[in-house]
């Protein structure tokens, strides 16, 4: 099972908008694999949804999951 | 969020403090005895969205009593500011301490060419005033800092963030953490704008989710990519910035639901939106300063952004700028070099020099230019230091029949 994943912002230009991953069991794992897939992910802050909830520490990530990277933009 | 679960905020009247309950509102507060009757002027000009079902004339009186602060009058902050000034926010002040620039057009759509080089809190109030010359604008025409952040921010019921920084994010969030108001918050990067409601507190005094409970931690220097001019399409801030006037207008009148808890973010390439829940943590509040006092004290970085910051501008704008006030124009060229500028002041540290010296410029306004205006970038990059604005006269001085 994989995945699917949604980049925004600046972490769009990095990953693509759209990809997927090998299924992670929680989201530090999936940090962890995103940083050696994407060297430039580890020095980003970026927050996770899952299922359309911003979550906080380590979180499962169940098979059919739909997952969000969200960094902080700036401009205004 | 309906917005009758969270519906104590201060309303601010004259220098008199009243608790009134938002959403049922002023009306309710003052059921018997209305503070502001609408005039027949009122009446009309406001006539098409008074007429509007669960809108009348109670919520026209809660606009008009409503006192909300624009920090960064921008991208963001010009539409918002045009939407609350022409819906008859009663107060509306606005801080920024920019200048308008030929770049900032494209967007920033209170200004006008001949605005170039002006305050941008002063030419943005004069423009408003002759939009609705019926409610009060003040300008605050510098930068909000942890010195002045409580002083201004204390004074308003709602704050609308609309700077273009981090530094200034985390500063005015926890600002509105400490001081317990609601902040309309909204950021874009190229083609996606973000909006949310934060720190609305609910009937038992509990605020809604902040910024920090999105993004703990201010990003560090190495994410400058943020800061960079990444380039924006115009209409980006025009809709994000109207989102956030209507999260606004909808707070104060108490109609609709909120993005409170919520993060909405927008594409304008692909007309997607998603909204996304946040929950309030425990502990965010261990993040933010535990008083205004330590709030003075705390380091809010403005280093991201001064991270190389100038602008190139051509003669004519040059020329104009260093009439400005709290302004100095260095020649970088070596000694010896031609020509002799006369027609201008100036002052001359060669590039040779420059970065030995140590020099702290005091002007808020740095003007540089060197001979084709190759040395002029590298002295711009340099004496950019985050509180001044640097501008670099692109292609030299030898393009122009200047002496």
């Amino acid at each position: 099972m994989a995945i699917e994943i949604k980049a925004f912002g600046l972490l769009a230009d990095i990953t693509g908008s759209d990809f997927s991953v090998i299924e992670q069991r929680d989201t530090d794992s999936l940090r962890q694999l995103l940083a050696e897939r994407y060297p430039a992910l580890s020095t980003i802050h970026y927050a996770i949804a899952i299922d359309k909830k911003i979550v906080s520490g380590n979180t499962l990530i169940n098979e059919t999951s739909s997952v969000a990277l969200l960094p902080p933009f700036s401009g205004g | 969020m309906k917005l009758h679960q969270w519906h104590y905020f201060h309303l601010f009247l004259e220098d008199r403090i009243y608790f009134a309950p938002l959403g049922v509102g002023v009306h309710f507060f003052h059921s018997n005895h209305l503070i502001i009757n609408l005039s027949s002027n009122d009446k009309q000009r406001y006539n098409r969205q008074i007429t509007l079902q669960n809108f009348g004339e109670s919520a026209q009186q809660k606009l008009l009593l409503a006192k909300v602060l624009v920090i960064g009058a921008g991208g963001l902050g010009c539409p918002a500011l045009q939407y609350l000034a022409a819906a008859g926010v009663g107060t509306i002040g606005i801080v920024d301490d920019d200048t308008v620039s030929l770049s900032n057009l494209h967007r920033q759509i209170l200004y006008s060419t001949n605005d170039i080089g002006l305050p941008k809190a002063q030419r943005a109030s004069e423009v408003l005033k002759l939009l609705n010359p019926d409610i009060i604008i003040k300008s605050f025409p510098y930068r909000l800092i942890n010195t002045n952040a409580f002083e201004l921010i204390r004074n308003y019921d709602i704050i609308i963030d609309g700077t273009d920084n981090f530094a200034s994010r985390y500063l005015i969030n926890d600002a509105c953490v400490l001081l317990k108001k609601p902040l309309i918050y909204g950021s874009i990067y190229q083609f996606e704008g973000q909006v949310a409601v934060f720190n609305v507190q609910d009937e038992n005094n509990s605020p809604s989710a902040n910024y920090r409970d999105l993004f703990p931690q201010q990003p560090n220097e190495s994410e400058v990519l943020n800061c960079s001019e990444a380039g924006v399409i115009g209409v980006l801030p025009g809709i994000i910035g109207t989102m956030m006037a209507n999260e606004c207008i909808k707070l104060i009148t108490g109609i609709g639901n909120f993005l409170i808890n919520k993060l909405l973010i927008y594409n304008t390439l692909t007309n997607q939106i998603f909204e996304m829940d946040i929950t309030p943590k425990e502990e965010t509040l261990h993040l933010i300063p535990a008083n205004e006092a330590a709030f003075r004290s705390t380091e809010y970085s403005f280093s991201c952004e001064s991270a190389h910051s100038f602008e190139d501008v051509g003669i004519t704008d040059f020329l104009k700028l260093m009439k400005e006030e709290d302004t100095v124009v260095v020649d970088v060229r070596e000694v010896g070099e031609k020509p002799v500028i006369t027609s201008f002041e100036h002052i001359n540290i060669p590039m040779s020099k420059l970065k030995t010296l140590k020099l702290d410029i005091p002007q808020k306004n740095i003007l540089v230019f060197c001979h084709a205006g190759v040395r002029s970038v590298d002295a711009a990059l340099f004496l950019s230091n985050g509180n001044n604005k640097v501008y670099n006269l692109k292609g030299g001085i030898v393009r122009y029949n200047i002496q």
